[in-house]
């Protein structure tokens, strides 16, 4: 099932589909390996909501819910 | 034969390991110029050939969008070391090479220092070093720069792969993107090579074009055949790959990576346990457990520097410079029959001046100490990623966090701490913001008004004032971002680092880089200061020195400027100048309250003070002046660090006149209200 990142839980398994957005943020999170058909691994959402953990590519990667809304994902397993 | 050779490489690859390891003691830090990002350089030792060594920031990609990026393509582009060292972090090597891919696209020979070794030897992942080697077209050097393994092979290597290049002998290329987008480029390369002159390599500077790259873009003469070529590639590409150029290079490069690893690295089967790190982490950030134990951490933190190990530092070093050095240098001068201006210049004003800056020095040194462990073992970054929902609110990211919280301390190390934020906007937002948190020296004042005006609340008034700086400092920084500092709040994307044990040499470089900053600047900026201080409290405007501060060129200034403070309640002279001397150091307001008074040098506990304070401040008009002592511009250290970092005169300027103008703003409401409703 396609959705994004942001709706995801702690313990998805997804793989990347697409990445929206443009600009700066874009840049940022495709040099750290945000690329499509990267696999993450949700690790986590922040005590008070927002921002979320992901692992991907082997390391730990933080950033907002709203640019993870951005992220299409297709998820593996749960 | 002289070398240089640059050290590139992704934050927490090791790289400052790696480069004092490589320079020994030899190292100098400076700024570069125009901006105030570190720059380190230091000559390699045990080597008989003279090779520097350069150490860039640490980044991630080469992307036109950070400082430190552009700061670090524009050395390699323009200084053009002789040979690019990059460290990759052997235990994050997807990631790690994403850069790779970048560095070896700028013209100059690149040589790979895989590093972290023994971490990666102890997880059980196997890399295969010859083929790595042959994918990406460099050296690869297996290094442990921690244990000081492989850094004397490395940098023969590197020297090897200098001389080669100086000799003429070039490194091979590698294929990089997939054929479609390399005969594009190919074909755009032969477009603009002939426009380059000696600026840009061709390969890079053709990528950089497509991409759209706006520097590149603005540095290179084209003519109308071109910039109708690189549209149409462009939009060829961007509709068969259905997606943006600097997506699809971005893509492309990590599929190039995803290769040379699938068939280079040889991952342990993962049993599906947790690591010590994912462990702690649990805890550490767990969703109910995670705040109350940072705020434990940040308790313990703060009570062992400012309590008791800061506090007996302090009085140690009060009384080394305050009393044994003063003393004897009086001796001293009297003995040489020196003038009494002399003695009083050297022992009132310059020991005084700098031992009221050096007795926060051993306090300085243990909070960074502390801070060098919270960031070193991985635990500040998890702070920030807690704390970034909240600071969201006021237009930070939660990298804004950590200086904020040690403005509690003091604002110096705070302002300092800065720069660990990426945004130029968001650091400047951030140093304006900092001294609102009420620092250690800004309790005394509290604690002698309090005690003389709110005797049964004197807690409650205190902690009233350290939440008005809070309050303070979040509807300033919703206001400047709605102002000065308008436009997108800058974005939270960052790396959490594996929790790690900080080796203690580590700890102590880390503390020491960031202390002597302190010293050395504030140290001449305050020496300066003191003696202009020293003159203001001692000489009249005829230069005549006088007993009486009220006749001084201070006491005329107070004089003057009181009518200043009259709508807040504190017209009077001695406040105007107590206030004065806070810029010195804020605890100075108690010392001149009790000088002008007439009892000479008394604490914050003095009931002679307080009595004489009841004569003419009313409970109102003492929190009116605690909120002014509280808001108003910093002393001269910080004064200093603002300077320093802001890197302007400009901002600094506007920074303390905002912060001395909030604070005029803010007590007026505090007595007007106030009166208003009756209390006064």
């Amino acid at each position: 099932m396609e959705t994004t990142l942001n709706e995801c839980r702690p313990g998805d398994k997804v793989v990347i589909v697409r990445v929206g957005g443009e600009g700066p943020v874009k840049r940022r999170l495709m040099d750290m390996g945000i690329t499509r058909g990267a696999e993450i691994l949700v690790r986590k959402v922040a005590p008070m909501g927002d921002p979320i953990e992901v692992n991907i590519r082997g390391y730990e990667l933080t950033f907002r819910k709203a640019d993870a809304s951005n992220i299409m994902i297709q998820k593996l397993e749960s | 034969m002289a070398f240089r050779f640059a050290l590139v490489g992704n934050p927490n690859c090791g790289k400052t390991t790696m480069f004092n390891e490589v320079t020994g003691s030899t190292q100098h830090v400076g700024n570069w110029p125009g901006v105030t990002v570190e720059k380190k350089e230091g000559k390699a030792r045990r080597f008989k050939e003279d090779i520097k060594v350069i150490d860039l920031p640490g980044i991630y990609s080469l992307s036109p969008y950070s400082l430190e990026e552009i700061i670090s393509r524009n050395y390699i582009l323009e200084e053009r070391p002789d040979v690019v060292i990059n460290i990759v972090d052997a235990t994050n090597i997807e990631r790690n090479l994403y850069l790779t891919t970048q560095l070896i696209e700028l013209g100059i020979p690149v040589v790979v220092a895989l590093n972290m070794m023994d971490a990666l030897e102890a997880r059980g992942d196997q890399i295969d070093i010859p083929r790595l080697e042959k994918q990406l077209g460099v050296p690869v050097i297996p290094t442990s720069a921690n244990k000081a393994h492989g850094t004397k092979e490395l940098i023969e290597q590197t020297l090897q792969v200098a001389q080669n290049a100086a000799s003429g002998q070039l490194a091979e290329s590698i294929t990089l993107f997939e054929e479609k987008i390399e005969k594009s480029l190919e074909k755009l390369s032969e477009l603009i090579t002939p426009m380059l002159g000696q600026m840009y390599p061709p390969r890079f500077a053709t990528v950089k074009l497509l991409e759209g790259d706006e520097i590149v873009t603005a540095n290179i003469k084209m003519n109308h055949k071109l910039i109708e070529a690189i549209r149409a590639t462009r939009d060829q590409l961007e509709q068969e790959y259905d997606n943006d150029m600097e997506t699809i290079i971005a893509d492309q490069r990590y599929q190039f990576i995803s290769k040379v690893v699938s068939k280079s690295v040889k991952k342990k089967l993962s049993v599906g346990g947790l690591t010590v790190s994912d462990k702690m982490d649990k805890i550490l950030t767990h969703r109910i457990f995670a705040i109350p134990l940072f705020l434990l951490i940040m308790y313990v933190v703060f009570t062992i520097t400012f309590g008791f190990i800061g506090t007996f530092t302090i009085d140690y070093i009060d009384h080394l410079m305050n009393v044994a050095l003063a003393d004897t240098v009086t001796t001293l001068l009297h003995s040489a029959g020196a003038a009494e201006w002399l003695d009083s210049l050297i022992v009132g004003g310059i020991i005084a001046g700098l031992g009221s800056i050096l007795v926060f020095v051993p306090q300085i040194m243990i909070l960074f100490f502390f801070l060098a462990i919270l960031e070193d073992s991985g635990y500040m970054s998890r702070a920030a990623f807690m704390m970034d929902r909240m600071f969201r609110k006021i237009g930070l990211s939660g990298k804004s966090f950590i200086p904020m919280i040690m403005g509690i301390g003091c604002s110096v190390p705070a302002i300092m701490a800065t720069r660990t934020l990426e945004n130029e906007k968001d650091r400047r937002l951030t140093i304006i913001l900092t001294p609102f948190m009420s620092c250690g020296a800004r309790l005394p004042v509290y604690a002698l008004f309090a005690a003389a005006f709110f005797a049964n609340a004197q807690s409650l008034v205190i902690f009233s004032l350290y939440l008005l700086g809070m309050v303070v400092a979040i509807l300033s920084g919703i206001l400047l971002r709605k102002t000065l500092f308008k436009g997108e709040a800058e974005a939270f994307v960052m790396e959490l680092p594996p929790y790690r044990i900080p080796t203690f040499k580590g700890l102590m470089i880390h503390m020491w880089d960031r202390g002597k900053g302190f010293i050395k600047k504030a140290g001449t900026v305050i020496f300066a200061a003191s003696v202009i201080i020293w003159f203001g409290q001692t000489f009249n405007f005829s230069l005549q020195m006088g007993d009486e501060v009220s006749g001084s060129i201070f006491g005329s200034v107070g004089t003057f400027i009181s009518p200043f403070f009259a709508p807040l309640g504190f017209g009077d002279w001695r406040s105007s100048v107590a206030l004065l001397t806070g810029f010195v150091a804020k605890e100075a307001v108690v010392a001149t309250m009790g000088i002008l008074n007439n009892l000479g040098e008394v604490g914050e506990g003095s009931v002679e003070l307080m009595a004489s304070l009841q004569t003419y401040f009313t409970p109102l008009k003492a929190y009116a002046f605690m909120t002014f002592t509280l808001l108003y511009m910093p002393c001269i250290a910080a004064f200093a660090a603002i300077k320093r970092e802001m890197n302007s005169w400009k901002w600094t300027l506007f920074t303390v006149g905002y912060q001395t103008a909030t604070a005029w703003i803010v007590s007026l409401i505090v007595y007007q209200g106030g009166k208003l409703l009756g209390l006064g």
